[in-house]
C-alpha cells in the first residue's frame, strides 16, 4: 500500500527528503521523522547543522582525495608511509578496511568510484587524470589496485593498467581467493576455481 | 529427487494453497483459467528462480497485493543407500515489490542467486515451445544457455558477467556517438575481457552440443516414422578462436550502429532436416517431433550431469500433440523414464484414457 496522504506538507517534505538516503524507505522515513518530533529541538537542530557542516566544510585531500579535516590527509601527512607505494580504491570505505589490517604502509589514491557507463560514470568523472599525474612525478614505484573483483572493478583496473603502461613502475593488483580460516568445502565454485587456476607456487 | 508439497501465497492467481504430491505422476485438472498454468509456473520458479515465460516479478505477485512466497519441501533418496531415510529440503522463494528476491534453502539465504539454480533441475514442455523454432535467435540461445547454466556453475557466470560486458560497452559506444569522441583505451577495457569470456562461453557451447545431440537424435527418431536425418549446428558469428580478431575488425561497425554487432549474445543454434532449414522445409509433424525432441533430450541431458532426474512439467501439451507423439511420451512414463511428472489438462477423461494402461500411481489433484 503506498502511502501518499499525509497529515501536513512540512512532513510530507521530511519524509520525501529523508527516504532519498540509500537503505531508508518510505515508512523508516517517517519514523525518523516522527522521532526527532518527539525529541528536544536542540536535537533537530544539531543534526540539521551537522548535516550542513558536513556538506559544506568537509574537504578532500589534495593529493590522495581521501577526505581531510584541511589539507593533506593524515595518511600523506604521515612520516611513517613509504611514499613510493601507492594503493589505488574506489572510495574511502576501502581505505579504512585496508587500514586496519595493518598490513599496508604505502599512500592511498581514492577513485571516488569505477568506472561504469551503465551508471553513467566515465574516467573523468573519476580521480584518474591526478593519480597519472602523481606517478608521473618519478617518485613512485610500485601502483596496487585493490579493486572489486567486480566486472567493472576489473575494467578499471584494466583501464588504469593502459593509462599506465609507459610509466617505469611495477603495477599489481590484490590476490584473491579463499578466505583465510575458511573451509576449502564451503568456499563457493567461482572462487575455489579461480584458486586453482591462480595458485601460488608453494617457497 | 520429488517435490513432495507446495505451498503458495498470493503467487499470481493464488491467494493462498497448498498441494501434496506423489513422486510418481500427478495430474492436475480442471477449467481453463483456473489456475494449473500457475501452478506449474511456482514449481519452475522455485527451481529456476524465474517464471516460465518471462514474466518478471513484480507481475507474478497477485493483484493488488505487494509480496508472494512460493515454498516446496524436496524429497531426495540415495539410490545407492536405500536403507538411509530420505533426505527433505526446504526451498522458499520471497519477493517483495521494490525489494531482493530472496531464495532460502532450509530456512538458510542463499548468498546469490545463481547458487541455487540447477540444484533442482526442471524441464518445461508447453505449448510455446513451438516459439524455439518460429522465433529469433534469442529464444534458442535462452534455451540452451538455460540448460548449461543448470548444468555448469562457471558457465552461467561468465555469461552472466560476459552479458554485463555488452551493456557496459553498448552504453559506453552510444555515449561515444553523442559527444562524437572515441576513448580508445576505455573500449578496449572492455575488449580484453570480452574476448576471454565470449571464447569460453563458445567453446562451453559446442562441447554441449557434442553431449546434447545424441540425446535429441535418438528421440527425434523414435518420435517421427520416417528417416529423416535432423541436425543442430552452432552459426557463429566468428570462428572459434578469432574472437579477438573478429571484435577489432567490427569495432567501426560497432561505433557507428552503437553496440556491439558481434560475439556470442548474436550467435544462434540452426535446427536442421535433411541438411535444410527446418522453420522452411519442415512439415508441421516434423516441427512437432523437432520440439519435442529438444525438450525430451533436455531431460536426458540433465539426467546425465547429475545423479537426480529433473522434474518434468507438460503444460497443455495434449491439445497440440497429435496421437502418436502423445503416445510416445505415454510409452516413456510407462518405462519409467522420467522421475516425477506433472500433468495439466482441462479435459481430466483424456488424461485418463490416456494414462489408463500405466503401472505406476497416478494422482488427480482436482483444482
Amino acid at each position: 500500500m503506498a502511502m501518499n496522504n499525509y497529515p501536513s506538507r512540512i512532513i510530507e517534505q521530511a519524509v520525501e527528503e529523508i527516504s532519498k538516503l540509500p537503505g531508508i524507505g518510505k515508512k523508516s522515513a517517517l519514523r525518523l521523522a516522527l522521532h526527532l518530533l518527539k525529541r528536544p529541538e536542540s536535537q533537530s537542530l544539531q543534526l540539521a547543522h551537522a548535516l550542513v557542516q558536513l556538506r559544506t566544510e568537509t574537504q578532500f585531500c589534495p593529493q590522495c582525495h581521501m577526505i581531510s579535516d584541511g589539507g593533506l590527509c593524515g595518511i600523506c601527512n604521515s612520516h611513517k608511509r613509504e611514499e613510493s607505494l601507492i594503493c589505488v580504491v574506489e572510495d574511502m570505505r576501502d581505505v579504512l578496511a585496508i587500514e586496519n589490517t595493518g598490513q599496508f604502509i604505502g599512500l592511498y589514491h581514492v577513485l571516488g568510484g569505477i568506472i561504469s557507463p551503465l551508471a553513467g560514470i566515465s574516467p573523468s568523472d573519476l580521480q584518474i587524470e591526478s593519480l597519472i599525474q602523481r606517478v608521473s612525478s618519478g617518485k613512485i614505484t610500485e601502483v596496487i589496485l585493490g579493486l572489486s573483483p567486480t566486472m567493472e572493478g576489473d575494467t578499471t583496473a584494466f583501464y588504469l593498467t593502459k593509462k599506465l603502461k609507459e610509466f617505469p613502475i611495477k603495477i599489481s593488483t590484490i590476490a584473491r581467493g579463499i578466505p583465510i580460516g575458511g573451509d576449502l568445502e564451503y568456499t563457493d565454485e567461482i572462487t575455489l576455481g579461480r584458486s586453482i587456476v591462480g595458485r601460488v607456487v608453494y617457497e | 529427487m520429488y517435490l513432495k508439497s507446495l505451498q503458495v501465497k498470493q503467487f499470481k492467481s493464488y491467494a493462498e494453497a497448498q498441494f501434496d504430491f506423489i513422486s510418481n505422476i500427478n495430474c492436475i485438472v480442471g477449467e481453463n483459467g483456473i489456475g494449473k498454468t500457475n501452478l506449474l509456473d511456482a514449481i519452475h520458479f522455485l527451481s529456476m528462480t524465474k517464471s516460465a515465460r518471462g514474466v518478471g516479478d513484480p507481475l507474478c505477485i497477485q493483484h493488488g497485493e505487494d509480496y508472494f512466497m512460493i515454498q516446496g519441501n524436496f524429497v531426495y533418496q540415495k539410490q545407492d543407500a536405500s536403507k538411509l531415510p530420505a533426505s527433505e529440503t526446504q526451498i522458499t522463494c520471497a519477493y517483495q515489490r521494490g525489494q531482493k528476491k530472496s531464495f532460502l534453502r532450509d530456512q538458510k539465504a542463499y548468498p546469490r542467486l545463481a547458487d541455487h539454480i540447477g540444484n533442482f533441475p526442471v524441464v518445461l514442455m508447453d505449448p510455446y515451445d513451438t516459439d524455439l523454432i518460429r522465433e529469433g535467435s534469442e529464444e534458442r540461445r535462452r534455451f540452451f544457455d538455460g540448460m548449461m547454466a543448470q548444468m555448469d556453475r562457471a558457465f552461467l557466470d561468465n555469461l552472466l558477467r560476459y552479458n554485463r560486458i555488452v551493456q557496459q560497452r553498448n552504453t559506453l559506444l552510444k555515449h561515444f556517438a553523442e559527444r562524437g569522441t572515441v576513448d580508445r583505451i576505455l573500449l578496449d577495457s572492455y575488449h580484453e575481457p570480452m574476448v576471454q569470456l565470449g571464447e569460453t562461453i563458445a567453446s562451453a557451447r559446442v562441447e554441449f552440443l557434442k553431449k546434447y545431440l545424441p540425446n535429441f537424435q535418438t528421440h527425434y527418431a523414435k518420435l517421427s516414422d520416417d528417416r529423416e536425418q535432423v541436425n543442430i549446428n552452432i552459426e557463429s558469428t566468428f570462428p572459434l578462436g578469432e574472437l579477438d580478431a573478429t571484435l577489432r575488425n567490427a569495432e567501426a561497425q560497432d561505433l557507428a550502429a552503437q553496440r556491439s554487432t558481434l560475439g556470442i549474445h548474436r550467435d544462434d543454434f540452426s535446427f536442421e532436416i535433411n541438411g535444410f532449414p527446418l522453420k522452411k522445409f519442415g512439415s508441421q509433424g516434423q516441427q512437432k517431433s523437432f520440439v519435442v525432441a529438444l525438450k525430451l533430450a533436455q531431460f536426458d541431458t540433465l539426467a546425465q550431469a547429475r545423479p537426480r532426474k529433473p522434474l518434468l512439467l507438460l503444460d497443455d501439451i495434449f491439445d497440440k500433440l497429435d496421437d502418436r507423439r502423445i503416445q510416445r511420451l505415454v510409452q516413456m512414463m510407462a518405462e519409467d523414464h522420467f522421475g516425477q511428472v506433472f500433468i495439466t489438462d482441462a479435459r481430466p477423461e483424456r488424461t485418463k484414457s490416456l494414462l489408463k494402461n500405466l503401472k505406476g500411481e497416478i494422482k488427480y489433484l482436482a483444482l
